[in-house]
Formats: structure tokens, sequence, C-alpha cells
């Protein structure tokens, strides 16, 4: 059960800050960005351009793509040179 | 107390020169511009600690109000005509958010024709934001509203708007009964807001997407916050009375109690209605006057009770609202009346439009046109005052 309006915070408001972490914008992507490991180099190329911050770093490398907010704009499949991110269509 | 005479511009400067805002950001326009220009003096005098944010536009000017405010400030600024259009898009911002800004309103007609005078329009048609918003009929009233409205805005989590009548009031001069700075800080008290976001240890998300899931429950707390502020403009007003002798409530009643011919009206044509009514009674007509002081909310409750039983009522609108029924006072008047069992007659005149004047005999034969009215029936819905025809 959602809130009523008496239940609601004053003013429209979120009584906490960061919410967008929890406000998962994935669900509408169309398209899936497939990560390779084995062709990639590494470059961090990925990493600098994907505009929701949605390339998984460890240790200094790209592990993998973060589905909660990846969504799907193809960016990273662009600016690899590995060919190490494929787009496939989201079923 | 000392003792004035300013210009209802000056009187509105002055008041916000002893509440001593934390922001004010304001961009000028006539009959609104001495407002803010006075109070500007203010700021490079060294006579008040506010931040004064000259920007380029009145939608960067509530902007910035708004910003300000839900940073948790106490946050004024002041406008007019295309000003206050110019503002429409955060008016409604700025009372979703629920922060308690205050304008100094004067009213002026809006473009097209492009006219500097005064009518209701600018702020009639904001009466939809969710603002609330009290005419003042002349200075004095508007110099005392303006620290309730603080108050009030501060109680509700409302903003407000008080309004007086470009030119004729903001331009005239009128002894002011002036309260001592001190006074003026123990009555409006300490800014309380109810979120700051200089509160950093305290984070909060301000103007979040609300859509289908949350957008309806939000607009009605928001409803609901008006239809709680009746009670909290007559207590202020109250307060204010018991401490400076000067009372205000939701309207006026003048020579109203034993009258069966009514004018209504706002702002200062409410000024030559009474004389009017003096001059009507000199005539034998029991005429009287309800001077609507707060628009928004609309007190359609008390309106009830104290018109139901009158034998005709003319509303005097100086504004159209351009559904052909007339002006907003008239309908909103007449649909409190609706639910009475006595459903009194009603008319309205709409007048004064873009600066034009009215006087003690214009008014007089609206009384006299109600006289005949209480015995045959309302012949005219909608007339117009002083129109060439
Ligand atoms: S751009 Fe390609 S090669 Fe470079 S880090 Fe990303 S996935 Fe690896
Ligand atoms: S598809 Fe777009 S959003 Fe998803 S990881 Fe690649 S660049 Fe980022």
């Amino acid at each position: 059960m959602k809130e009523t309006w008496k239940e609601l915070p004053i003013g429209c408001i979120i009584e906490e800050g960061g919410t967008s972490r929890k406000f998962k914008t994935g669900d509408w992507r169309s398209e899936r960005a497939i990560f390779s490991k084995e062709k990639c180099t590494n470059c961090l190329l990925c990493y600098i351009y994907c505009p929701d911050d949605s390339i998984i770093m460890k240790n200094d490398k790209v592990v993998g793509i973060d589905y909660d907010f990846c969504k799907g704009c193809g960016i990273c499949a662009k600016i690899c040179k590995a060919k190490a991110i494929e787009m496939k269509p989201e079923r | 107390m000392p003792m004035k005479a300013l210009t209802g511009n000056e009187a509105m400067a002055e008041a916000m020169r002893q509440i001593n805002p934390d922001v004010v950001a304001a961009y000028p326009i006539t009959p609104a511009t001495e407002v803010v220009q006075l109070f500007a003096n203010f700021v490079a005098d060294g006579r008040v600690d506010t931040e004064f944010v000259a920007v380029e536009s009145e939608h960067s000017a509530l902007s910035a109000c708004i910003g300000a405010a839900a940073a948790g400030g106490r946050v004024m600024t002041s406008t007019s005509s295309q000003g206050l259009a110019l503002m429409h898009e955060m008016l409604y911002i700025a009372a979703a958010l629920r922060l308690p800004i205050v304008i100094c309103g004067i009213n002026r007609s809006l473009s097209a024709p492009i006219n500097i005078h005064c009518d209701h329009s600018d702020t009639m048609g904001s009466r939809e934001s969710g603002w609330m918003h009290i005419f003042a009929e002349e200075s004095q009233e508007a110099y005392d509203s303006i620290f309730q409205a603080i108050k009030i805005a501060e109680r509700a989590y409302l903003p407000m708007i008080v309004s007086t009548d470009g030119f004729i009031i903001s331009h005239c001069m009128q002894r002011i009964d002036m309260l001592e700075d001190k006074e003026v800080q123990d009555f409006i008290g300490e800014c309380k807001p109810h979120h700051s976001l200089l509160l950093t240890d305290k984070p909060y998300t301000v103007g979040p997407l609300s859509l289908q899931d949350y957008y309806f429950e939000h607009k009605r707390q928001e409803i609901e916050a008006m239809m709680q502020v009746a009670p909290i403009i007559d207590e202020v007003g109250k307060e204010f009375g018991d401490k400076f002798g000067r009372h205000y409530g939701l309207f006026e009643e003048y020579k109203l109690d034993d009258a069966d011919n009514i004018i209504m009206a706002a702002g200062s044509a409410a000024g030559t209605a009474k004389v009017a009514v003096d001059e009507a009674r000199d005539k034998g007509i029991k005429a009287g006057l309800l001077r609507i002081r707060v628009m928004r909310p609309f007190p359609y409750k008390q309106i009830q009770k104290v018109l139901k039983d009158k034998m005709i009522i003319s509303v005097l609108d100086r504004s159209d609202s351009m559904s052909t029924m007339g002006g907003p006072l008239f309908i909103e008047t007449r649909a409190a009346l609706y639910d009475t069992e006595t459903h009194p007659p009603i008319c309205d005149y709409i007048y004064g439009l873009g600066g034009r004047e009215i006087d003690v005999e214009n008014i007089l034969s609206v009384f006299e046109k109600g006289e005949i009215y209480k015995k045959k029936g309302v012949e005219k819905k909608l007339a117009f005052i002083g129109v060439r025809e």
C-alpha cells in the first residue's frame, strides 16, 4: 500500500537526498548492452562515455553493465574499438 | 507609534524593511517598481541584512525566491501585471512546494492593449495558482497586511500576495500609523521553514517527479492546506488588532447588518463605495457594503451567512473572466449563494478596466438600480459601468 495524501511529507518533497539511486531508470531500455570480458582491452572509453554511469568497475577493470540504470543508448558499443560491447534487443 | 505620510509603494517598502527578509529577488515593473527600488536603497544603505538578487525577468525573480525559500529563508518580492503573468508558471510551483513567499502585488491591467493603470485582471488571473490573496483597500491596510501575510504564510506553508490598486493606492500619499521595528519583529517571530536545504545533515529532495501514482495525493494535500487557511487569517488578523488596534478579517462589513441593498467590491473602489453607502442612506436606501479582503481562499461560508437574507446584491468586478458569465468576484459569490435556501438576487457590474475611473455617482446609480431590482427582479445580470456604449 502506498501512502495516502495525509501521510506524505509536506511540499511534494522526498525526505532524504541521493534518491536517484533508488529510482531504477533501466526499465525503459529497448536494447541491452552485452559485455564480453575476453575482448575487452580495458581502455575505459566506455566508462568515460556512458551517460548513465552504468559501466561497472572493479579493481580498475570493467567487469560488466549495471542494468538497473543502463538505458540502452548504445554509446558504449559505438565507442568500443575492441567490439567488446554488443547491443541486443530486449525481450 | 511613529506616523508618516507615505505612498502605497513607500508603505510596502517600509514594511519590507521592517520585516528584514533573508532574500528579495525582483525585477522592476510599473507601478510596482518603486517598492523594490526603495527596498534596494535600504539594502545599499545597510539598513537590512537582506540578500538582494537583481534578476533578468520576473520568471527568474520568483524562481530565485523559490530557491531561497527552499533553502529555509524568509523571502519576499514585488510585481505587477505582465510581471505576475510571467511568474505564472512559478506561482504554481511555489504553492505546491509549500513555500511561504510573500509578494507585494500592485494591481494593473494586462496587455493588450498595453496599459499601466489599475484593474484586477493580473492578480485575479492567478487565483487558481494556490496563492493566498489579500486585496488591500488602502495603504494602511496594505502595510498592516504584509506583516500578517508573513505570519499567515509561514503558519499555513502557502505563499501569499498582498495587493493594492496601481497608482490609485500605490502612488497616492496617505497617513500611515507605523509600527516600531521591534514590534514588527516580535509580531512576525522567527521564520520556521518546514525544511531547509542549508541543513546539510538533513538532506531532502525538492521538486521530484510525481506521476500517476503520487501527483493526485500531492495536489490533494495542497488543496487541504488551502481549506485550513481561513481560521489562520482570522486568528492572525485578530492578534494584530489586539496588539495594534486595527482588526482585520476575511472581509469587511460596512453598514451591512440592517442593509438590504448590498454592493460587493474589492480594492480601492470599496473606499468610494463607503461614501456612496452613506449618500444612499441619506436618500433612504438601506445600503451596505461587503468588501472582500481575502479572495483566496474564497470565504464562501462566511459570505453565505451575511448575504443570504439580502434583497439585492450588486457585485463590482474590476476584471472580467471571459466566461461570458461576468467577473470572478460575481461568479464565485453567486456560486457560494447557490447553497443558501434563499438564493438572494445578484447581478454583476464590470468597472474600471485599464484604470477607468469610478466615482460616487456611478456607485450610487448601482444602489438606485438595486432598488428597482428589489421590486421587479434583476433585469440585467451583467452590466458595465463607465464604458462608452
Ligand atoms: S571501450 Fe571496450 S575495450 Fe574499452 S573498456 Fe570499454 S568494453 Fe573494454
Ligand atoms: S548502453 Fe548506454 S547507458 Fe547502457 S552502458 Fe552503454 S553507454 Fe551506458
